[in-house]
Protein backbone atom coordinates (compact mmCIF):
# COMPACT_ATOMS: atom_id res chain seq x y z
CA UNK A 1 0.00 0.00 0.00
CA UNK A 2 2.92 2.43 1.33
CA UNK A 3 4.72 1.71 -1.92
CA UNK A 4 2.08 2.32 -4.30
CA UNK A 5 1.35 5.44 -2.56
CA UNK A 6 5.36 5.91 -3.47
CA UNK A 7 5.02 4.89 -6.29
CA UNK A 8 2.07 7.16 -7.70
CA UNK A 9 3.75 9.71 -6.32
CA UNK A 10 6.82 10.06 -7.86
CA UNK A 11 5.47 9.44 -11.14
CA UNK A 12 2.96 11.82 -10.97
CA UNK A 13 6.23 14.39 -9.34
CA UNK A 14 8.09 13.10 -12.89
CA UNK A 15 5.38 14.11 -14.95
CA UNK A 16 4.84 17.08 -13.68
CA UNK A 17 8.22 18.00 -13.89
CA UNK A 18 8.48 16.69 -17.60
CA UNK A 19 5.33 18.64 -18.79
CA UNK A 20 5.50 21.92 -16.60
CA UNK A 21 8.17 23.97 -17.83
CA UNK A 22 10.68 21.13 -17.95
CA UNK A 23 12.16 21.75 -14.49
CA UNK A 24 14.77 19.00 -14.70
CA UNK A 25 16.30 20.43 -18.29
CA UNK A 26 16.12 24.00 -16.70
CA UNK A 27 18.52 23.07 -13.78
CA UNK A 28 20.70 21.23 -16.96
CA UNK A 29 21.08 24.28 -18.54
CA UNK A 30 21.58 26.45 -15.31
CA UNK A 31 24.56 24.16 -14.61
CA UNK A 32 25.66 24.63 -18.16
CA UNK A 33 25.35 28.83 -17.91
CA UNK A 34 27.58 28.74 -14.39
CA UNK A 35 30.14 26.19 -15.81
CA UNK A 36 30.15 28.72 -18.72
CA UNK A 37 30.49 31.92 -16.74
CA UNK A 38 33.75 30.68 -14.74
CA UNK A 39 36.16 30.79 -17.55
CA UNK A 40 34.58 34.29 -18.14
CA UNK A 41 35.80 35.37 -14.78
CA UNK A 42 39.24 33.43 -14.66
CA UNK A 43 40.50 33.61 -18.13
CA UNK A 44 40.49 30.87 -20.94
CA UNK A 45 43.69 29.64 -19.66
CA UNK A 46 43.11 25.25 -20.10
CA UNK A 47 45.55 24.16 -17.11
CA UNK A 48 43.81 26.40 -14.23
CA UNK A 49 40.58 25.45 -15.37
CA UNK A 50 41.58 21.66 -15.66
CA UNK A 51 43.17 22.08 -11.97
CA UNK A 52 40.24 23.90 -10.37
CA UNK A 53 37.31 22.05 -13.29
CA UNK A 54 35.79 19.61 -10.68
CA UNK A 55 35.37 22.63 -7.75
CA UNK A 56 33.36 24.19 -10.42
CA UNK A 57 31.58 21.52 -11.65
CA UNK A 58 30.25 20.86 -7.77
CA UNK A 59 29.77 24.53 -6.88
CA UNK A 60 27.26 24.81 -9.87
CA UNK A 61 25.73 21.14 -8.79
CA UNK A 62 25.10 22.59 -5.24
CA UNK A 63 23.73 25.66 -6.94
CA UNK A 64 21.78 24.35 -9.69
CA UNK A 65 20.43 21.74 -6.89
CA UNK A 66 19.15 25.25 -5.07
CA UNK A 67 17.52 26.38 -7.97
CA UNK A 68 13.92 24.21 -8.39
CA UNK A 69 13.77 23.31 -4.40
CA UNK A 70 11.99 26.27 -3.35
CA UNK A 71 9.08 24.56 -5.12
CA UNK A 72 9.47 21.38 -3.80
CA UNK A 73 6.92 21.24 -1.07
CA UNK A 74 5.45 24.85 -2.09
CA UNK A 75 3.63 24.48 -5.43
CA UNK A 76 1.74 21.12 -3.75
CA UNK A 77 1.19 23.44 -0.33
CA UNK A 78 -0.37 26.11 -2.83
CA UNK A 79 -2.71 24.27 -4.38
CA UNK A 80 -3.63 21.84 -1.61
CA UNK A 81 -2.56 18.31 -3.20
CA UNK A 82 -0.13 18.56 0.45
CA UNK A 83 -3.06 18.44 2.59
CA UNK A 84 -4.45 15.65 0.49
CA UNK A 85 -0.99 13.51 1.26
CA UNK A 86 -1.06 14.26 4.73
CA UNK A 87 -4.35 12.65 4.60
CA UNK A 88 -2.95 9.97 2.52
CA UNK A 89 -2.94 6.12 3.97
CA UNK A 90 0.88 6.58 3.72
CA UNK A 91 3.21 8.30 6.61
CA UNK A 92 4.22 11.56 5.40
CA UNK A 93 8.17 10.58 5.94
CA UNK A 94 7.26 8.31 2.95
CA UNK A 95 5.49 10.87 1.03
CA UNK A 96 8.87 12.99 1.66
CA UNK A 97 11.02 10.10 0.47
CA UNK A 98 8.60 9.90 -2.98
CA UNK A 99 8.87 13.25 -3.84
CA UNK A 100 12.52 14.07 -2.88
CA UNK A 101 13.75 11.12 -4.95
CA UNK A 102 11.67 12.51 -7.90
CA UNK A 103 13.21 15.77 -7.25
CA UNK A 104 17.03 13.83 -7.29
CA UNK A 105 16.04 11.90 -10.44
CA UNK A 106 15.03 14.90 -12.24
CA UNK A 107 17.93 17.24 -10.89
CA UNK A 108 20.27 15.44 -9.62
CA UNK A 109 20.72 12.23 -11.70
CA UNK A 110 20.96 14.85 -14.91
CA UNK A 111 23.42 16.73 -13.25
CA UNK A 112 25.23 13.60 -12.54
CA UNK A 113 25.22 12.19 -15.94
CA UNK A 114 25.77 15.08 -17.49
CA UNK A 115 28.59 16.04 -16.02
CA UNK A 116 31.27 14.48 -18.18
CA UNK A 117 30.42 16.19 -21.20
CA UNK A 118 30.49 19.70 -19.31
CA UNK A 119 33.55 18.41 -17.90
CA UNK A 120 34.91 18.81 -21.70
CA UNK A 121 34.28 22.60 -21.40
CA UNK A 122 36.96 22.71 -18.30
CA UNK A 123 39.66 20.80 -20.10
CA UNK A 124 39.47 17.52 -17.44
CA UNK A 125 40.87 14.50 -18.15
CA UNK A 126 39.28 11.06 -18.24
CA UNK A 127 39.54 10.18 -15.07
CA UNK A 128 38.83 13.56 -13.31
CA UNK A 129 35.71 13.09 -15.79
CA UNK A 130 34.72 9.60 -14.94
CA UNK A 131 35.39 10.71 -10.83
CA UNK A 132 33.67 13.82 -10.51
CA UNK A 133 30.46 11.83 -12.07
CA UNK A 134 30.71 9.01 -9.81
CA UNK A 135 31.45 11.62 -6.82
CA UNK A 136 28.21 13.79 -8.34
CA UNK A 137 26.06 10.48 -8.55
CA UNK A 138 26.87 9.48 -4.67
CA UNK A 139 27.26 13.25 -3.19
CA UNK A 140 23.79 14.70 -4.62
CA UNK A 141 21.32 12.68 -2.74
CA UNK A 142 22.75 14.33 0.27
CA UNK A 143 22.63 17.86 -1.23
CA UNK A 144 18.74 16.81 -2.43
CA UNK A 145 17.84 15.52 1.12
CA UNK A 146 19.56 18.46 2.65
CA UNK A 147 17.51 21.12 0.87
CA UNK A 148 14.66 18.96 1.44
CA UNK A 149 14.54 20.07 4.60
CA UNK A 150 15.16 23.65 3.96
CA UNK A 151 11.85 23.32 1.10
CA UNK A 152 9.66 21.67 4.11
CA UNK A 153 10.86 24.62 6.63
CA UNK A 154 9.72 27.27 3.88
CA UNK A 155 6.90 25.76 2.01
CA UNK A 156 4.29 28.13 3.56
CA UNK A 157 6.33 31.13 3.41
CA UNK A 158 5.99 33.29 0.08
CA UNK A 159 9.33 34.02 -1.83
CA UNK A 160 11.28 31.72 0.38
CA UNK A 161 13.49 30.83 -1.95
CA UNK A 162 16.58 33.35 -0.76
CA UNK A 163 15.73 31.88 3.37
CA UNK A 164 15.77 28.82 1.90
CA UNK A 165 19.68 28.89 0.77
CA UNK A 166 20.56 30.50 3.60
CA UNK A 167 19.34 28.13 5.34
CA UNK A 168 20.25 25.32 3.83
CA UNK A 169 24.20 26.12 2.29
CA UNK A 170 26.00 25.83 5.65
CA UNK A 171 25.03 22.16 5.76
CA UNK A 172 26.08 21.25 2.57
CA UNK A 173 29.50 22.50 3.01
CA UNK A 174 30.72 19.12 4.06
CA UNK A 175 29.17 17.35 0.65
CA UNK A 176 31.18 19.93 -1.29
CA UNK A 177 34.30 19.19 0.97
CA UNK A 178 34.17 15.35 0.58
CA UNK A 179 32.72 15.79 -3.07
CA UNK A 180 35.70 17.74 -4.34
CA UNK A 181 38.32 16.31 -2.16
CA UNK A 182 37.18 12.68 -3.79
CA UNK A 183 37.29 13.62 -7.34
CA UNK A 184 40.93 15.56 -6.19
CA UNK A 185 41.83 12.30 -5.15
CA UNK A 186 41.64 10.38 -8.18
CA UNK A 187 43.49 12.63 -10.41
CA UNK A 188 46.57 12.04 -8.01
CA UNK A 189 46.18 13.22 -4.36
CA UNK A 190 47.57 11.84 -0.59
CA UNK A 191 44.45 10.23 0.04
CA UNK A 192 43.48 7.29 -1.88
CA UNK A 193 40.01 8.23 -4.10
CA UNK A 194 38.05 5.72 -2.04
CA UNK A 195 38.44 7.24 0.98
CA UNK A 196 37.07 10.42 0.56
CA UNK A 197 34.21 8.46 -1.73
CA UNK A 198 33.24 6.55 1.56
CA UNK A 199 32.72 9.43 3.70
CA UNK A 200 30.24 11.31 0.81
CA UNK A 201 28.55 7.93 0.74
CA UNK A 202 27.98 7.64 4.20
CA UNK A 203 26.86 11.79 4.24
CA UNK A 204 24.62 10.73 1.82
CA UNK A 205 22.74 8.49 4.08
CA UNK A 206 23.22 9.78 7.22
CA UNK A 207 21.17 13.63 4.97
CA UNK A 208 18.67 10.76 3.41
CA UNK A 209 17.42 9.72 7.35
CA UNK A 210 17.93 13.20 8.70
CA UNK A 211 16.34 14.87 5.70
CA UNK A 212 13.60 12.63 5.47
CA UNK A 213 12.30 12.46 9.43
CA UNK A 214 13.04 16.14 9.68
CA UNK A 215 11.37 17.28 6.61
CA UNK A 216 8.44 15.37 7.65
CA UNK A 217 8.14 17.04 11.02
CA UNK A 218 7.99 20.21 9.34
CA UNK A 219 5.71 19.68 7.02
CA UNK A 220 2.82 18.17 9.87
CA UNK A 221 4.06 20.88 12.18
CA UNK A 222 3.93 23.60 9.68
CA UNK A 223 -0.14 23.26 9.66
CA UNK B 1 4.32 15.55 17.36
CA UNK B 2 6.65 12.87 16.42
CA UNK B 3 8.93 13.08 19.37
CA UNK B 4 9.54 10.34 21.73
CA UNK B 5 7.21 7.81 22.77
CA UNK B 6 4.13 9.79 20.95
CA UNK B 7 4.03 7.22 18.24
CA UNK B 8 0.51 5.90 19.18
CA UNK B 9 -0.72 9.53 19.32
CA UNK B 10 0.58 10.27 15.82
CA UNK B 11 -1.45 7.04 14.22
CA UNK B 12 -4.48 8.03 16.12
CA UNK B 13 -4.38 11.23 14.25
CA UNK B 14 -3.54 10.21 10.99
CA UNK B 15 -6.90 8.42 10.86
CA UNK B 16 -8.90 11.30 12.19
CA UNK B 17 -7.22 13.81 10.09
CA UNK B 18 -4.21 15.64 11.01
CA UNK B 19 -6.12 18.73 10.50
CA UNK B 20 -8.20 19.00 13.36
CA UNK B 21 -5.36 17.15 15.58
CA UNK B 22 -3.17 20.53 14.82
CA UNK B 23 -5.55 22.79 15.74
CA UNK B 24 -6.52 21.30 18.82
CA UNK B 25 -2.79 20.65 19.63
CA UNK B 26 -2.23 24.11 18.96
CA UNK B 27 -5.47 25.86 20.58
CA UNK B 28 -5.36 25.64 24.69
CA UNK B 29 -6.50 21.93 24.77
CA UNK B 30 -2.89 20.72 24.33
CA UNK B 31 -2.50 20.33 28.01
CA UNK B 32 -5.61 18.65 28.23
CA UNK B 33 -4.49 16.14 26.08
CA UNK B 34 -1.29 15.60 27.81
CA UNK B 35 -3.30 14.90 30.82
CA UNK B 36 -5.42 12.30 29.06
CA UNK B 37 -2.14 10.39 28.35
CA UNK B 38 -0.17 10.89 31.57
CA UNK B 39 2.50 8.45 29.92
CA UNK B 40 3.25 11.85 28.14
CA UNK B 41 4.43 13.65 31.37
CA UNK B 42 7.62 12.91 31.23
CA UNK B 43 8.31 15.54 33.50
CA UNK B 44 6.39 15.24 36.67
CA UNK B 45 4.82 18.63 38.21
CA UNK B 46 7.88 19.29 40.50
CA UNK B 47 9.12 22.31 41.44
CA UNK B 48 11.27 22.92 38.23
CA UNK B 49 7.85 22.66 36.02
CA UNK B 50 6.11 25.50 38.37
CA UNK B 51 9.41 27.80 37.85
CA UNK B 52 8.74 27.00 34.00
CA UNK B 53 5.17 28.30 34.00
CA UNK B 54 5.77 31.87 32.30
CA UNK B 55 3.98 33.84 34.12
CA UNK B 56 5.68 32.31 37.49
CA UNK B 57 8.95 32.81 35.47
CA UNK B 58 8.24 36.34 35.20
CA UNK B 59 7.88 36.43 39.15
CA UNK B 60 11.02 34.41 40.27
CA UNK B 61 13.43 36.29 37.54
CA UNK B 62 12.18 39.82 38.51
CA UNK B 63 14.12 40.01 41.82
CA UNK B 64 16.72 38.05 40.99
CA UNK B 65 17.93 40.02 37.77
CA UNK B 66 19.44 42.88 39.34
CA UNK B 67 21.52 40.47 41.84
CA UNK B 68 23.17 38.89 38.55
CA UNK B 69 23.92 42.13 36.80
CA UNK B 70 25.42 43.06 39.79
CA UNK B 71 27.55 39.71 40.15
CA UNK B 72 28.28 39.46 35.89
CA UNK B 73 29.55 43.53 36.39
CA UNK B 74 31.45 43.12 38.89
CA UNK B 75 33.43 39.50 38.22
CA UNK B 76 33.58 41.12 34.86
CA UNK B 77 35.61 44.20 36.24
CA UNK B 78 37.57 41.67 38.05
CA UNK B 79 38.39 39.87 35.27
CA UNK B 80 39.03 43.07 32.77
CA UNK B 81 41.38 44.43 35.50
CA UNK B 82 43.37 41.01 35.49
CA UNK B 83 43.42 40.75 31.76
CA UNK B 84 44.40 44.49 31.62
CA UNK B 85 47.18 45.18 34.86
CA UNK B 86 48.04 41.43 36.23
CA UNK B 87 48.41 39.05 33.57
CA UNK B 88 51.91 39.04 32.23
CA UNK B 89 52.74 39.50 28.61
CA UNK B 90 52.88 36.75 26.76
CA UNK B 91 57.02 35.45 25.87
CA UNK B 92 56.13 34.97 22.21
CA UNK B 93 53.00 36.82 21.39
CA UNK B 94 53.65 40.00 23.64
CA UNK B 95 50.79 42.48 24.81
CA UNK B 96 48.24 40.83 21.92
CA UNK B 97 47.87 37.38 24.05
CA UNK B 98 45.32 39.78 26.28
CA UNK B 99 42.91 39.50 23.62
CA UNK B 100 42.56 35.87 24.31
CA UNK B 101 40.75 36.98 27.58
CA UNK B 102 37.79 37.68 25.48
CA UNK B 103 37.85 35.35 22.51
CA UNK B 104 37.96 32.26 24.13
CA UNK B 105 35.53 33.16 26.60
CA UNK B 106 33.35 34.30 23.97
CA UNK B 107 34.00 31.46 21.64
CA UNK B 108 32.78 29.34 24.49
CA UNK B 109 29.48 31.31 24.55
CA UNK B 110 29.02 30.90 20.97
CA UNK B 111 28.84 27.26 21.31
CA UNK B 112 27.09 27.48 25.01
CA UNK B 113 23.94 29.10 23.25
CA UNK B 114 24.00 26.41 20.39
CA UNK B 115 23.73 23.38 22.95
CA UNK B 116 20.69 25.41 25.32
CA UNK B 117 18.83 25.72 21.93
CA UNK B 118 19.50 22.71 21.25
CA UNK B 119 18.23 21.54 24.41
CA UNK B 120 15.37 24.41 24.31
CA UNK B 121 14.02 22.94 20.89
CA UNK B 122 13.92 19.32 22.50
CA UNK B 123 11.45 21.51 25.27
CA UNK B 124 9.43 22.64 21.70
CA UNK B 125 9.21 19.76 20.06
CA UNK B 126 8.71 17.16 22.88
CA UNK B 127 6.57 19.08 25.61
CA UNK B 128 5.69 21.90 23.47
CA UNK B 129 7.11 23.88 26.34
CA UNK B 130 6.01 27.43 25.77
CA UNK B 131 9.21 28.57 27.92
CA UNK B 132 11.37 26.64 25.85
CA UNK B 133 10.17 28.79 22.72
CA UNK B 134 10.78 31.76 24.78
CA UNK B 135 14.51 30.21 25.71
CA UNK B 136 15.09 29.03 22.33
CA UNK B 137 13.88 32.48 20.33
CA UNK B 138 16.10 34.88 23.09
CA UNK B 139 19.04 32.36 23.01
CA UNK B 140 19.98 32.68 18.89
CA UNK B 141 20.79 36.56 18.62
CA UNK B 142 22.98 36.63 22.16
CA UNK B 143 24.80 33.44 20.42
CA UNK B 144 24.95 35.01 17.30
CA UNK B 145 26.61 38.04 18.95
CA UNK B 146 29.03 36.18 21.10
CA UNK B 147 30.11 34.01 17.66
CA UNK B 148 30.76 37.22 15.93
CA UNK B 149 32.70 38.63 18.84
CA UNK B 150 34.94 35.52 18.84
CA UNK B 151 35.29 35.95 14.85
CA UNK B 152 36.48 39.79 15.53
CA UNK B 153 38.29 38.89 17.80
CA UNK B 154 40.26 36.41 16.18
CA UNK B 155 40.77 38.23 13.35
CA UNK B 156 41.95 41.31 15.02
CA UNK B 157 45.04 38.47 17.03
CA UNK B 158 45.12 37.23 13.48
CA UNK B 159 46.14 40.36 11.98
CA UNK B 160 49.82 40.85 14.24
CA UNK B 161 50.52 36.50 14.46
CA UNK B 162 49.72 35.55 11.43
CA UNK B 163 49.96 38.92 9.67
CA UNK B 164 46.44 38.63 7.99
CA UNK B 165 43.34 39.16 9.41
CA UNK B 166 41.70 35.89 8.27
CA UNK B 167 43.15 32.76 7.84
CA UNK B 168 40.93 29.77 6.31
CA UNK B 169 41.91 27.85 9.49
CA UNK B 170 39.92 25.44 10.66
CA UNK B 171 38.39 26.54 13.86
CA UNK B 172 38.06 29.83 12.58
CA UNK B 173 36.05 28.12 9.69
CA UNK B 174 33.80 25.98 11.49
CA UNK B 175 33.14 29.32 13.89
CA UNK B 176 32.09 31.28 10.99
CA UNK B 177 30.10 28.51 9.81
CA UNK B 178 28.41 28.33 12.79
CA UNK B 179 27.97 32.34 12.55
CA UNK B 180 26.17 31.64 9.49
CA UNK B 181 23.86 29.00 10.88
CA UNK B 182 22.62 31.41 13.55
CA UNK B 183 21.89 33.81 10.79
CA UNK B 184 19.70 31.19 8.89
CA UNK B 185 18.12 30.66 12.13
CA UNK B 186 17.36 33.98 13.02
CA UNK B 187 16.23 34.62 9.74
CA UNK B 188 13.69 32.14 9.89
CA UNK B 189 12.45 33.76 13.20
CA UNK B 190 12.24 36.92 11.58
CA UNK B 191 9.96 35.24 8.65
CA UNK B 192 7.37 32.96 10.18
CA UNK B 193 5.17 35.28 11.84
CA UNK B 194 2.77 33.05 14.07
CA UNK B 195 5.86 32.07 17.12
CA UNK B 196 4.09 28.61 17.97
CA UNK B 197 4.93 27.91 14.01
CA UNK B 198 7.94 29.61 14.28
CA UNK B 199 9.04 27.76 17.06
CA UNK B 200 8.68 24.49 15.97
CA UNK B 201 9.84 25.08 12.19
CA UNK B 202 13.33 26.44 14.03
CA UNK B 203 13.50 23.54 16.59
CA UNK B 204 13.67 21.68 13.80
CA UNK B 205 16.19 23.68 11.84
CA UNK B 206 18.43 23.73 15.64
CA UNK B 207 18.31 20.10 15.87
CA UNK B 208 19.05 19.75 12.22
CA UNK B 209 21.66 22.29 12.34
CA UNK B 210 23.05 20.43 15.97
CA UNK B 211 23.29 17.05 14.39
CA UNK B 212 25.26 18.66 11.62
CA UNK B 213 27.80 20.82 13.19
CA UNK B 214 30.01 18.09 14.19
CA UNK B 215 30.12 16.63 10.84
CA UNK B 216 30.77 19.74 9.78
CA UNK B 217 33.81 20.05 11.46
CA UNK B 218 35.20 17.04 11.26
CA UNK B 219 34.69 17.85 7.51
CA UNK B 220 36.46 21.36 7.70
CA UNK B 221 39.23 19.56 9.93
CA UNK B 222 39.89 16.71 7.13
CA UNK B 223 39.36 20.05 4.30
CA UNK B 224 42.01 22.06 6.58
CA UNK B 225 44.54 19.72 6.65
CA UNK B 226 44.21 18.68 2.87
CA UNK B 227 45.05 22.09 1.85
CA UNK B 228 47.26 23.73 3.90
CA UNK B 229 50.02 21.14 6.04
CA UNK B 230 50.17 23.03 10.30
CA UNK B 231 52.02 25.82 9.08
CA UNK B 232 49.88 27.79 11.94
CA UNK B 233 51.16 28.31 15.06
CA UNK B 234 48.82 27.06 17.79
CA UNK B 235 47.96 28.38 21.16
CA UNK B 236 50.03 26.10 23.65
CA UNK B 237 46.75 23.91 24.01
CA UNK B 238 48.99 21.23 26.39
CA UNK B 239 49.92 23.66 29.31
CA UNK B 240 49.21 27.34 30.14
CA UNK B 241 50.69 28.64 33.14
CA UNK B 242 48.51 29.36 36.05
CA UNK B 243 49.43 32.93 35.86
CA UNK B 244 47.24 33.14 32.30
CA UNK B 245 44.66 30.16 33.11
CA UNK B 246 43.36 31.61 36.20
CA UNK B 247 42.18 34.74 34.56
CA UNK B 248 41.10 32.72 31.78
CA UNK B 249 38.78 31.29 34.09
CA UNK B 250 37.70 33.84 35.79
CA UNK B 251 36.95 35.03 32.03
CA UNK B 252 34.84 32.60 31.23
CA UNK B 253 33.17 32.50 34.18
CA UNK B 254 32.22 36.24 34.02
CA UNK B 255 31.19 35.50 30.30
CA UNK B 256 28.81 32.88 31.19
CA UNK B 257 27.27 34.43 34.15
CA UNK B 258 26.82 37.89 31.66
CA UNK B 259 25.65 35.38 28.86
CA UNK B 260 22.90 33.80 31.01
CA UNK B 261 21.58 37.31 32.90
CA UNK B 262 21.71 38.32 28.89
CA UNK B 263 19.50 35.67 27.99
CA UNK B 264 17.18 35.49 30.81
CA UNK B 265 16.33 39.84 29.87
CA UNK B 266 15.95 38.23 26.65
CA UNK B 267 13.52 36.21 27.57
CA UNK B 268 11.64 38.14 29.82
CA UNK B 269 11.21 40.46 27.01
CA UNK B 270 9.93 38.32 24.86
CA UNK B 271 7.33 36.67 27.14
CA UNK B 272 5.97 40.11 27.36
CA UNK B 273 6.14 40.99 23.74
CA UNK B 274 4.02 37.76 23.55
CA UNK B 275 1.62 38.91 25.80
CA UNK B 276 1.10 42.38 23.77
CA UNK B 277 0.75 40.33 20.97
CA UNK B 278 -2.34 38.25 22.52
CA UNK B 279 -3.74 40.91 24.17
CA UNK B 280 -3.98 42.97 20.34
CA UNK B 281 -5.62 39.72 18.77
CA UNK B 282 -7.97 39.36 21.29
CA UNK B 283 -8.93 43.17 21.24
CA UNK B 284 -9.03 42.56 17.45
CA UNK B 285 -11.39 39.76 17.81
CA UNK B 286 -13.88 41.45 20.15
CA UNK B 287 -13.56 44.36 18.29
CA UNK B 288 -14.47 42.42 14.72
CA UNK B 289 -17.41 40.12 17.21
CA UNK B 290 -19.24 43.44 18.30
CA UNK B 291 -22.87 43.18 17.70
CA UNK B 292 -23.37 46.18 15.50
CA UNK B 293 -23.91 45.00 11.71
CA UNK B 294 -21.83 44.93 8.76
CA UNK B 295 -18.72 46.43 9.18
CA UNK B 296 -16.03 46.12 7.54
CA UNK B 297 -12.95 44.12 9.35
CA UNK B 298 -10.44 46.25 8.69
CA UNK B 299 -12.45 49.10 10.63
CA UNK B 300 -12.58 46.55 13.36
CA UNK B 301 -9.01 45.75 13.76
CA UNK B 302 -7.97 49.70 13.34
CA UNK B 303 -10.61 50.45 16.63
CA UNK B 304 -12.52 52.66 14.01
Amino acid sequence: MVIRVMRALIARDLQLAARVGGSGALSLVFFLMIVALVPFALGPDLNLLSRIGPAILWLSAVLATLIGLDRLFQADEEDGSLDLMTGAPAPMEMVVLAKVVAHWLTTGLPLALASPLFGLLVALDGTAMGATALTLLVGTPALTFIGAVGAALTASIRRGGLILAVLVLPLMIPTLIFGVSATDAASGGTVPFTTPLAILAALSLIAAVIGTFAAAAALRWSE
Amino acid sequence: MGGVGTGEIEADAAVRGRREEMIDAAGTARNARIDAAPHLRLVPRTMWTRLAHPGHFLRWTGPVMPWLAGLSAVLLAVGLYLTWFVVPPDYQQGETVRIMYIHVPAAWLGVFFYGSMALSAIGTLVWRHPLADVAQRAAAPIGAAFTLICLVTGSLWGKPMWGTYWVWDARLTSMLILFLIYCGIIALWRTIEDPNRAARAIAILTLVGAVNLPIIKFSVNWWSTLHQPASIMRMGGSSIDPSMLYPLLEMILAFTLLGITLHLYAMRTEILRRRVRALTIREAERLDADPRPARPLGQAIRGV
